[in-house]
């Protein structure tokens, strides 16, 4: 086997399904829960920036419970977890098995129904955070009555994925069927485990924050982590056109993150016994092997090939796998003591969070989105101005809500660490970062909402293509029921 | 070759790893974890459950994601140790010899005032080693000495705690609220910083009106505004008097009325209208009263510095444990 490996299988050998047509079988589940995914994304967004809003008059909109900030904050991040990365993610991974197995997507009204199944879960569990059900545990406040509807909802989908690629024709496994078949099997697990032990047989004391810490690690590195990889690795070779760089390099990467990365969540400052943040320390130490591996990987392949670059989704890959580097540096920097005491409490976490989940996951989810919906719809998105309005607000919003909050964070814990300044004076650079941040949440919901008219009208643009055709051939006589 | 299963039941065996280390092992060593003792006092069990109100305040405390602006965890850098003397003994003259064998920095005059004053600190700031060495030296002529041990890091200094969170602190919470971030300062002792209860349903009515520069939102929702009856309700606050004005421990100290131990200065007359804090605000401030993490355990030893005649008087309420002598 030579160390440059095959690009991702393009299906056109003969006995395979024609790419044409794996694609039509994925349609419509991909294309619901991308459309949830970019609709959910608005609404993350919008919650966000009137959270956000509260720093600047906190007596803004505080006469309600529901719109206390204490509530919005949970509900805008798990809006953006839960309605637009999981779906974004499922919604390349059905695809993306389909297309890499050689076979059309089995069972896709099974992940159609589970798009809609998680988007009721999705609903009821929101509705439950501003109400006041939340579980109190961060990335797992989802109140229990709606957590078993998520569950339900991945399954089905989850089960359609699975199914395809067991059936797949393309026996040789290609690097982002090993991240996405892992990853798609690890959030239930991890999902069910950390729900079962914080809302339904709650475990005492601490532990339940354990579990917290313990899950939003896994779902961060081995989830996110590992489907963003999956995007990242099968579109990068994809739109230069050439082969990865190097297989074993990938490999490598996924063996040491799946050895390691599950340990990874526990802060330093943890009031738990010194073995549980060290742990973690060393981990995440360990990951940042892996995501220099990643990193070399992709530049490698770039710089191997005449790449076609300012290619619109190829730029949206490279920036995401620079976040993806910048926020394991983060992370790593985070995991060190030293640097904990100053940057643990700070909005230096967010910062990295952010990073990670919308720089990183998010982007690779974007080039996906912008490289599959031509494909899945038959035509280009209508409008390339949108495109390049939604790429840009993105990219931008992004950098400076990073910025803002990293550097406010770090200043913001280094006053911390002055007990002679007063507590007060700590927040004044975390209220800058967040008055900052403000600005950011304003473009991202600016690229977003162009995202999603993009999307909406692209889709009313196919509606009114098919239409015809749906109405004629339901008017012809054969098509007429006959009563026996 | 389908190597679709090796891959798959070997990653996943990878990943459940953390699933042993993170959960299943910290449950053995946490979980299951009984009261701890007091170490100064072991017949007290530690954590005690909180009273039936403050663990509906925590209930709020939660459903209003508090959390998501208070953490409740200090943190401790380390720990030195203050020798001082207890008792003089007999010999004078042969302590005072002592205290400069201990602390050389002093002259002989300043060690025989230092021994005038007593009690007073001879060495502050060592390690434990010395400290223990130093107490043996100092026992001459029947003379006692003790070591204090002193608890170090910026949460402590800001006054969040007399030493650092740990994992039994949380025992009977359900769910434990350790926060993340500190855009409001860490609540793991608010109930020792500041124990007085008006000071809350004021702080919560209308953060800007007890500390200047505040970010907190207000939480009107948590009050209601209703027509007074012949006698004023109890916790009854008046948004339009005077701006009340407390001391550092939260104790209010320009009541104008004479039974305002029981309630606020209040402008209403019968018949007209009065804010009165809800059910969930009275919880809530009992959960916050309810937050003291001050009894010295094994994971946390405490221990309070001996009284300085020289020192200023503090206000901020110290556990009063003397640590036994070693």
């Amino acid at each position: 086997m030579s160390v440059i490996c095959p690009p991702a299988p393009e299906p056109n050998a003969a006995g395979l399904v024609a790419p044409a047509e794996i694609d039509r079988s994925c349609r419509w589940p991909v294309l619901l829960l991308f459309l949830l995914a970019v609709s959910w994304l608005l609404i993350a967004s919008g919650l966000a920036l009137v959270a956000s809003l509260k720093f600047h008059a906190p007596r803004l909109l505080a006469d309600s419970a529901w719109l206390t900030y204490g509530r919005l904050q949970p509900a805008a991040a798990n809006a953006l977890l839960y309605g637009f990365a999981v779906p974004a993610g499922l919604g390349l991974a059905l695809w993306l098995s389909a297309r890499m197995g050689g076979v059309p997507l089995r069972f896709p009204g099974l992940a159609f129904g589970g798009a809609l199944v998680w988007n009721v879960g999705l609903k009821l569990g929101l509705l439950g955070i501003l109400l006041g059900d939340s579980t109190g545990f961060e990335w797992l406040e989802m109140p229990r009555y709606a957590a078993p509807i998520l569950f339900a909802g991945y399954a089905l989908i989850g089960v359609s994925a699975l199914m395809t690629f067991m059936d797949r024709r393309e026996r040789r496994l290609y690097v982002s069927q090993w991240f996405l078949l892992v990853a798609l099997f690890w959030f239930p697990w991890i999902f069910s485990t950390a729900h079962l032990l914080v809302s339904f047989a709650p475990l005492r004391g601490v532990m339940p924050a354990v579990v917290a810490w313990w899950y939003a690690g896994n779902l961060t590195v081995l989830w996110l982590g590992f489907i963003g990889l999956a995007a990242v690795f099968y579109l990068l070779p994809k739109l230069l056109g050439g082969p990865l760089f190097s297989r074993y390099h990938a490999l490598f990467a996924f063996w040491v993150l799946a050895l390691f990365g599950g340990w990874t969540g526990i802060p330093q400052s943890a009031p738990l016994p010194a073995w549980m943040p060290a742990v973690s320390t060393i981990a995440n130490l360990f990951v940042l092997v892996a995501v220099v591996a990643v990193v070399l990987n992709v530049r490698r392949t770039l710089t191997a090939l005449p790449a076609p670059r300012g290619r619109f989704p190829l730029s949206l890959v490279i920036f995401s796998t620079a976040a993806y580097g910048i926020a394991n540096l983060f992370s790593a920097a985070a995991a060190i003591p030293s640097v904990a005491a100053i940057t643990d409490f700070t909005l230096f976490t967010p910062a990295r969070t952010q990073l990670y989940v919308y720089g990183f996951f998010g982007l690779a989810m974007f080039a996906g989105m912008y490289h599959l919906l031509p494909r899945l719809l038959g035509f280009s998105l209508p409008s390339a101005r949108l495109i390049k309005l939604h790429a840009g607000c993105v990219v931008t919003g992004l950098t400076l809500s990073v910025a803002a909050l990293a550097l406010g964070g770090v200043l913001q814990g280094r006053a911390l660490n002055h007990p002679e300044s007063a507590f007060l004076d700590s927040l004044r650079p975390a209220l800058m970062a967040l008055r900052l941040s403000t600005l950011g949440d304003a473009l991202l919901l600016v690229g977003h909402t162009a995202l999603f008219l993009n999307l909406v009208g692209a889709l009313v643009g196919w509606c009114r293509a098919v239409w015809p055709t749906v109405w004629a051939a339901a008017l012809r006589p054969e098509g007429r029921e006959v009563a026996r | 070759m389908n190597r679709g299963p090796i891959i798959f039941l070997g990653a996943f065996s990878a990943m459940a790893l953390s699933w042993v280390g993170l959960i299943v092992q910290p449950q053995l060593q946490l979980g299951l974890a009984p009261q701890t003792t007091n170490t100064i006092n072991p017949v007290e069990l530690y954590p005690q459950a909180r009273s039936g109100l403050a663990q509906q305040g925590l209930q709020v405390y939660r459903s209003l994601g508090c959390a998501t602006c208070h953490s409740q965890q200090v943190r401790q850098d380390g720990t030195v140790f203050d020798v001082a003397l207890t008792s003089l003994g007999t010999n004078t003259a042969e302590l005072v010899q002592a205290v400069q064998k201990v602390n050389p920095a002093l002259s002989p005059a300043e060690a025989g005032k230092l021994v005038d004053m007593t009690p007073q600190n001879v060495l502050a700031g060592v390690d434990k080693t010395t400290a223990d060495a130093a107490v043996t030296n100092l026992s001459v002529g029947g003379a006692k000495a003790a070591v204090h041990l002193v608890a170090l890091g910026p949460d402590l200094a800001r006054g969040w705690g007399n030493g650092r969170s740990v994992a039994a602190d949380y025992l009977f919470d359900q769910p434990s609220q350790l926060g993340a971030q500190r855009i409001g300062p860490d609540l793991a002792n608010v109930g020792l910083r500041l124990p007085g209860r008006t000071w809350h349903f004021h702080h919560l009515d209308d953060p800007t009106a007890v500390v200047a520069k505040s970010v907190m939102p207000p939480y009107r929702f948590l009050f209601e505004k209703r027509k007074r009856g012949p006698q004023p309700s109890p916790d009854a606050l008046a948004r339009d008097g005077p701006t009340p004005q407390f001391d550092v421990g939260g104790t209010r100290t320009n009541w104008t009325s004479p039974d305002a131990l029981q309630f606020d200065a209040l402008a209403a007359a019968p018949g007209g209208d009065e804010v009165v804090p809800t059910d969930d605000a009275r919880a809530l401030v009992a959960y916050l009263l309810s937050l003291r993490a001050d009894v010295p355990l094994f994971e946390r030893p405490l221990s309070v510095a001996p009284p300085m005649p020289t020192a200023p008087a503090t206000t901020a309420p110290t556990a009063a444990f003397p640590l036994p002598k070693p």
